[in-house]
Formats: structure tokens, sequence, C-alpha cells
């Protein structure tokens, strides 16, 4: 099977000398959802700028469903839906009208392009302000507005470069839907964000980069796997004796009604209830300390530098 | 992309320029048919009649073909110009630049959005200038090519300056201290034939004074230059602007990183 996106040993050096890709490799495969994670100034934007077009490479080799970007660019960009991370429509022109230009410039009748136009506002939820100037959107509208627009030529690989910046949890959700659903249907899916927990939710492989360099490339299974400890902070109901101790675990007490107890991989959760318990402690709720993905996020840029 | 998919492009991007211009008339062509009726006013009719006979016409009727011509330039420069840079400022000429389309039709698109505004304004402009005079053009063909010529060589060099323009104040640096200055001193409101040997030899560096001299001799059939010469000119600026335009746009000068 063709992949959907192959880069080899691209690297890009800007006209101020900064080397913001060190000859990277990845390969995402077709009808993937595909997280790209790293820190901000670790090489995501230029990467996706490069496949884009929007920014030169210095060296190496892109290819889009098998068409190279130095062969035949004109046929890799028609497989291509590009979601910016910052607005970049004509805000004074309407929403409607800025769909139907976007499919105008490859090459869709007018037609085509007013029927696609008013089916993807209807499915982003655009279509009553689909006569209002783009300016007048919220912050969550122009960002599915821009989602609209990258998926008006129907591409075959769309990528989103921090989509859900500045959208609230409701309207996120609705979008992770869309978007699972579109990646259902076929479409390959990469994704930049910050929100860890939204490309755990939503993606089957990772690569994280840092300082211009791809430090994993691996399944989301397999990276989470890799985490050894996990960290749970318990709400008890009764005051916690300051000499708490829970055999076989490692506990701290943050306060007098919280406990945080780590919990190593292979070890089940059970036996801290059953040992607080006995105690006489009940346990009022529980949560994980912090996002797990984060964590190996975290630990992995830390390694890296 | 297939021809038409490309003409669809080209379409798409000329549509919009002028339903952008069209959107914001009061600030695109009213001005230049209040400015025009002002220099009719002015220079024709006012101060005009005291110079009397200039080439063999009244002054109001040799103004006129160098104020047509006037508004022609700097109507299809100002609207590339801006329109361009604007696309630059708020990054939506990444939409034209993720997509497919080939870089001569989005040249193509923006220079034919300059010449339709200058095309529409000359209109206005001849409109008015008949409240003034009467007008009897002796040869359509050559006001008919020299318009286009001319208002796609300007439109190309507003292309050129919207690429370099790095501010909104880039992009009125090139009209005020050199579109302006050469269109004043290119012919529009006197003859060659005024000005000592020297300075008359001097002109003739101005661009300016080919397309308003092959323009005159379009409407009234008088030239300070050789009608030859002045469209080999126009035509030379012409390809090397387009020329420069296409360099710009397929190495990414100022567009991309």
């Amino acid at each position: 099977m063709i992949a959907a996106l192959t880069i080899e040993n691209l690297s890009k050096v800007y006209g101020n000398g900064f080397h913001a890709l060190k000859g990277i490799d990845l390969k995402v495969e077709q009808g993937d959802f595909f997280a790209l994670l790293g820190p901000n100034g670790a090489g995501k934007s230029t990467t996706i700028g490069i496949i884009c077009s929007l920014v030169a490479k210095t060296d190496g080799r892109v290819s889009v469903f098998d068409a190279d970007i130095d062969i035949n660019f004109p046929k890799a960009k028609k497989y291509i839906g590009i979601v910016p991370q910052e607005f970049n429509f004509n805000q004074f022109v309407h929403a409607e009208d800025i769909l139907v230009s976007q499919a105008g410039y490859y090459g869709l009748p007018a037609t085509i392009a007013r029927e696609r136009a008013h089916h993807y506002l209807k499915k982003l939820g655009l279509w009553e302000k689909r006569r209002v100037p783009s300016r007048m959107l919220s912050g969550g509208m122009k960002r599915r507005l821009m989602i609209a627009r990258a998926l008006i030529h129907e591409p075959r690989l769309l990528i989103l470069d921090e989509p859900t910046a500045g959208v609230d949890i409701e309207m996120r959700r609705s979008m992770y839907d869309f978007l699972k659903e579109i990646n259902d249907a076929g479409t390959t899916i990469i994704l930049t964000t910050h929100y860890l927990e939204e490309a755990e939710a939503l993606c089957r492989n990772i690569a994280i980069i840092n300082d211009g360099k791809i430090v994993e490339n691996t399944s989301m299974r397999s990276l989470l796997q890799q985490l050894n400890q996990e960290a749970f902070i318990l709400e008890c109901s009764d005051i916690l004796p300051a000499d708490i101790n829970v055999d076989g675990y490692t506990c701290n007490r943050i306060d007098e009604h919280s406990l945080e107890i780590l919990v190593e991989k292979g070890q089940g959760i059970n036996p801290v209830f059953s040992q607080l318990d006995r105690q006489g402690i009940n346990v009022r709720s529980m949560r994980n300390r912090a996002n797990r993905l984060e964590e190996m996020f975290v630990k992995l840029v830390e390694g890296a530098a | 992309m297939t021809r038409y998919e490309q003409y669809v492009a080209f379409v798409t991007i000329l549509s919009k320029e002028v339903r952008r211009f069209m959107r914001i008339w009061t600030q695109t062509l009213l001005p230049s048919a209040i400015t025009m009726s002002l220099y009719f006013v002015i220079f024709g009719a006012l101060i005009g009649k005291r110079i009397g006979v200039m080439g063999g016409f009244s002054y109001m009727e040799f103004v006129v073909p160098g104020l047509i011509m006037m508004a022609i330039v700097t109507n299809s420069y100002s609207n590339v110009v801006s329109s361009f840079f604007g696309s630059k400022f708020n990054h939506s000429v990444e939409e034209l630049l993720v997509s497919p389309t080939p870089n001569y039709v989005i040249l193509m698109g923006y220079v034919l959005g300059g010449v339709t505004r200058g095309i529409l304004v000359a209109f206005i402009v001849t409109g008015v200038s008949l409240f003034f005079t009467e007008l009897h053009i002796h040869s359509y063909f050559v006001v008919i090519v020299i318009v286009l010529m001319t208002s796609t060589l300007f439109a190309l060099a507003g292309f050129i300056n919207a690429v370099y323009a790095n501010s909104f104040d880039d992009i009125s640096i090139v009209p005020t201290f050199i579109l302006t200055p050469l269109i004043y001193l290119g012919g529009v409101f006197y003859s060659m034939d005024l000005l000592p040997e020297f300075w008359a030899n001097v002109s003739k560096l101005n661009p300016l004074v080919y397309v308003v001299n092959a323009f005159r001799y379009g409407v009234l059939g008088v030239s300070d230059v050789s009608l030859p010469f002045a469209f080999g000119m126009i035509s030379l600026f012409t390809v090397a602007a387009f020329t420069f335009s296409m360099y710009l746009l397929n190495s990414g000068t100022r567009l991309r990183q």
C-alpha cells in the first residue's frame, strides 16, 4: 500500500541560520490518524509548511501518495488539505464565498463548489452564518471554517495544525467526532496539538519531534505502555493519619483528605482500597494525577535535550 | 491541473478581484471620477482657456487623453498592489499558495483584475470628460491596444511592489514618489516640443511618455514620439515586468519562507 506521506532526511535551515529540521524521516500510512507532537519551536509547523509548500526545504525528499513535491507538486497539493494554526482567510469575505473560492483554486466548477460548500457549512454547524463576514464569527467557528475550507476539494490527506486551540470543550468534542468520522471514511489525518489528551483520544500513531529531530515514532499504544508508573489522587472522607502507609505502594499524604498513590506497571489498584478500608479510611473519589501522555512527552523531550 | 481546471482557477481569482473592488467602489471607482473632474475644471476649463492651443488642439482636448491614461495607470497599479499586499498581510494568499493553481494563473488573475478596474475607470473618466469637451477617436485599434498594454504593464508593476512590500506604507511609497512624478513629467499636461532639447531627451527615459503619447495618438492622431517605438518600449517594459513577476512567484520571494 502506498504511504500517505513519506519524508526522508528532511532538513530546513532558515535565512538567519536557524536549523529548524535536522534530517527527519517520517512515514504516515494511508488511513492513519497520526499525531505529530513537540514543544514550541520543535519543527512541527516547519514540517507542515514544507509539505504544503509554504516553506521551502533545504534538503530531503517529501512525497504525498507517491507524488514527489519536487517532481509533481501540483498533484501532491491536490491530495492535501491544510488547517493552519493561524486564521488565514480574508476577514471581510463571507464564509460561503471563502469556501467557493477555495474550491475554485482546485479547479472545481462553481456548481460543485457551491454544493460542497453548503454540505460542509451544514456539517460543521456554520450554515446559519454562511453570509456573515468571517470576521464576525467566533473563534471556534473560524476554526471550523478552516476545516471546511481544507475539506472542500476532498483531500486524501488532512493536516491539522492545532485545530482546537481556543475552542471550548463542547465544540472540541463535536470536532473530535467529525474528525473521527472523516478518518473512518478513509481520509488520512495528521494532527499537531498541544492538548495531549486529544492526541491520545484520536490518534493511532505518534511521532514526537524536538529540536528538529524525531525523538519517538511509534504507535500510541506502545508509547503508553512504556510508562512504568501511574499516579492516582485519592480523595478520602476521613482525616488521614500523618503516618499513613499502604504496603507495596509508594504513597504521599498531600493534605488531611488527599493521598497520592504510585502504581507500578503490572500492579493492580484494588489492594490499595482493601488496605485503606482495613484502616477505616473511606475513599470518596479517585483521579489521575496527570495526563499519562503528557508525562511521557515531557520525559522524551527532556531526555532528548 | 487540466486546462479546464486552470481556467476555473483563473476565473475564480478574477471574479474575486472584481467583487473586491466593486464592493468598495467608493474607494476604488469614485475617487478617480472626482479627481479627474477637478483636473478637467481647473486645467482644462479655467487655466486651459488662457493657454490656448497645444499640439494643434485646444488645451482641454490635449489633456483629456493624458488624464484618461493617468486614471488607467494609477487604478490598474493600485488595484493589484493593494489587493495582493492585503492578501499577504492577512495571510489569505496562503489559500492560493497551497493550491495546485499554477503561478502564471495566479499572476494573470490578479493582473486582469487590475486591468478590469483600469478599463472601468477609463470609461468613467471618459464619460466625465464628455461634459467638458467632444472626443473624436482617431484610431480605435491604437486606443484599445494601448489601454490593454498599459493597464497590464502597471498591474504587473503593482504586483511587484506588493510582493516586496512589508507594510501598508510600502505600497504607497512607489505611487507617491515614483509613479505620480513620472505621470506628471510624462507629457500629460504639455507637449514635449515645449521642453529644451536636453530635458526632452531625458523625458524619453520615462515609460509614461510613450504610454501617454501613444494613447494621445489613438485619440487625437498626434504624438511627440514615434508610435512603433512607443509600442516597442511598452512591450519591452511589459515583458520585463511579467518575467520578473514570474521569477518572484516561482522563487517564492517574500511569499514562502
